[in-house]
């Protein structure tokens, strides 16, 4: 291939990457610990509220989404022959 | 002579002008004209600027104050946006219909009146369905005959409303209306359908993939932000909005996930992030309806730079499927950078726009003890980060190598995401720029450790939960597909019934003598006409014709007073 390697097209790159973005996400966590916060909601009060309402969030979403799929789903052409 | 044109004006002689001139004049004329219209504007004092009387009932076609000036402004940078972008198009049509559709949402925030509402309304629809039937494809007469009928439906009970109302209140002024009576409900719906509320907001999902890449950057700024507009003034304060605004946020982003069209994916997500607006209208505190505002101001830019990436990407490689496309970060860099600012725009990064201006509704949601539909737009906020802050850069540049081979687009796609993309920093770093500008006075700070890392946790774990997804092989993959959402009703059902009362009808006929079988024959080849596949332009003009004969009826109404 004459194609220049791109960042992305190394494995190791990606895992970099992630690996990266994992220590982020711990010390966002830990930040909890130590940032004081002023709450109105008392669910904002828990300990990684934020950080965990995130994530199931959005594992929720898709999961959901995907399930939606059976219902809803049709051929691309579905409303075409209808002219 | 500068300070005293309305700020269409210029822009409807803009759109007479340029089809007939050409090159660089032409070019040098479009770059000008927002910039010297918003000029105008800045020189245009509070206050009606021009009055008429119209059968006894006074008229105030233009009239600026705080929130107009607010819309003025940005429409004028979103007409920049546009205009810049599509400054290599040599269609002349569509560029006069997007200045036309530009000048007509001026002509709608500068209404002092609702006749003259009602006026830019429809102006709005029927220049803006051009920028669908650019394209030139079948399907995009389709989407585009059916967002015609929704618009000028909407523009209809816009002006029954008008009409109610004068028999109500005695006056047309466009001012709080509420929920009060008949007139109230009307004009609430018409706003509504505009504002792509629940059940009623298939036609922006339909239409706006249709359009031509260059036309969908001027359909995302302008209409709804225009019915936002319409409903901060009319129905600020209306409960009912709360409800509708947390739906609109939240049932949107579940379309978004399985959408394989990736301006469609952007469409989804603006129902969503009206949602937001909608929610702080109904909120109607002046936090909320600040935030709510500058949401809109936002999303203009925000939305436009997404869609300006994806039109990009269109563009170039002639696809737009999540499920063609991967791996265009390697041939397109500098437009793969852009939207990735735009997606940390919409996503509420700290330091890019949307941050700014969402926190201000979920802050005012709180306040207000509105501690169910708080969850939901929290829900919502962390959604839109997974389908347009992740989905779309991530499907179009990244993922699976597509092998598509391209290069970036003309310069002048490049300077208009540009400027986007300055704008979605410029305003995240500096929000006092926007707050100024804001129809209440406020001290709002964005910036305070709470929020912020609420709002970076949410985020970095949302991004968490998908590359979780993803590694486990449980996110969803992208296929060519269509979902089934409430346009089911008229695209499928209402259709077919047409059809079955068709063919019963043609069944009765055949029963009859001759002549009848004949005349018969002329009333099945009429339907054909006018709802078959090729003669369902004849559908619309019969509701614009509906249009017509309302105003007919309003005058004689008027008239007999």
């Amino acid at each position: 291939m004459h194609e220049r390697k791109h960042f992305f097209d190394d494995p190791r790159n990606v895992k970099k990457v992630l690996r990266v973005f994992y220590v982020i996400c711990a010390l966002l966590l830990l930040a909890d610990v130590v940032v004081h916060r002023h709450v109105v909601h008392a669910w904002e009060g828990v300990w990684g509220f934020y950080a965990g309402y995130g994530f199931v969030a959005c594992v929720l979403l898709v999961l959901i989404a995907k399930e939606m799929r059976k219902l809803l789903m049709r051929r691309e052409d579905y409303y075409d022959d209808d002219g | 002579m500068m300070g005293s044109l309305p700020p269409f004006v210029p822009f409807f002689v803009a759109a007479a002008l340029v089809p007939a001139l050409g090159g660089r004049v032409r070019a040098a004329v479009l770059v000008a004209l927002p910039v010297l219209g918003a000029v105008n504007l800045f020189h245009l004092s509070d206050g009606v600027l021009w009055q008429l009387s119209f059968l006894d009932n006074a008229l105030e076609p233009v009239r600026v104050d705080r929130l107009s000036r607010l819309f003025g402004y940005l429409f004028h940078i979103a007409a920049l946006l546009g205009i810049v972008f599509s400054l290599h198009l040599r269609d002349r049509f569509e560029i006069a219909a997007g200045l036309v559709y530009a000048g007509s949402a001026l002509g709608a925030v500068f209404a002092g009146d609702l006749i003259t509402l009602f006026v830019f309304w429809e102006l709005m629809a029927v220049s803006s369905v051009c920028l669908i039937w650019a394209r030139r494809t079948g399907r995009a007469a389709g989407a585009g005959l059916r967002y015609l009928v929704v618009q000028v439906l909407s523009g209809v009970l816009l002006l029954g409303g008008a009409a109610a109302h004068l028999l109500e209140t005695g006056t047309l002024a466009f001012t709080y209306i509420g929920l009060g009576g008949v007139a109230g409900w009307l004009i609430f719906i018409a706003f509504g359908i505009k504002c792509a509320f629940p059940f009623l907001h298939n036609w922006l999902t339909d239409a706006y993939p249709e359009a031509t890449p260059t036309g969908t950057v001027f359909l995302c700024a302008f209409t709804t932000k225009v019915a936002v507009y319409a409903l901060a003034r009319g129905f600020p304060g209306t409960e009912m909005l709360v409800y509708i605004g947390a739906a609109m946020t939240c049932f949107p982003i579940f379309y978004a996930v399985i959408e394989n069209d990736l301006r469609r994916v952007l469409a989804y997500s603006m129902i969503n992030q009206i949602g937001f607006m909608v929610c702080g209208i109904g909120i109607g505190t002046e936090l909320a309806v600040n935030g709510a505002v500058a949401h809109a101001f936002n999303d203009v830019i925000f939305k436009g730079l997404l869609m300006m990436s994806m039109g990009a990407v269109l563009h170039m490689t002639g696809r737009i499927n999540g499920s063609d496309l991967g791996g265009l970060y390697k041939s397109m860099p500098i437009t793969t950078g852009l939207c990735i600012v735009g997606a940390a725009s919409i996503s509420a990064f700290p330091l890019f726009s949307g941050f700014v201006s969402k926190s201000m509704v979920m802050s005012a949601a709180l306040a207000e003890g509105h501690h169910w539909v708080w969850p939901a737009l929290l829900f919502a906020s962390a959604g839109v980060f997974h389908h347009a802050g992740i989905k779309i850069p991530f499907f179009a540049f990244f993922a699976h190598d597509s092998g598509i081979r391209t290069t970036e687009p003309p310069a002048n796609m490049l300077v208009a995401m540009g400027l986007a993309a300055c704008l979605c920093v410029l305003i995240g770093c500096y929000p006092r720029l926007l707050y100024d500008l804001l129809p209440f006075a406020t001290d709002y700070t964005a910036y305070d450790a709470t929020h912020v890392l609420a709002q970076l946790q949410i985020l970095f774990f949302s991004a968490l939960a998908f590359v979780w997804l993803k590694l486990t092989g449980l996110y969803p993959p992208e296929l060519p597909s269509v979902n089934l959402d409430a346009e089911w009703a008229y695209r499928r059902l209402g259709w077919r019934a047409a059809l079955g009362a068709r063919s019963g009808a043609r069944a009765v006929y055949a029963g009859f003598g001759s002549a009848r079988v004949r005349i018969g024959r002329g009333v099945g080849e009429w339907a054909r006409r006018s709802f078959g596949p090729s003669g369902r332009l004849g559908e619309a003009w019969d509701t614009s014709r509906m249009a017509i004969v309302m105003i007919v009826v309003l005058c004689v109404f008027l008239l007999s007073i």
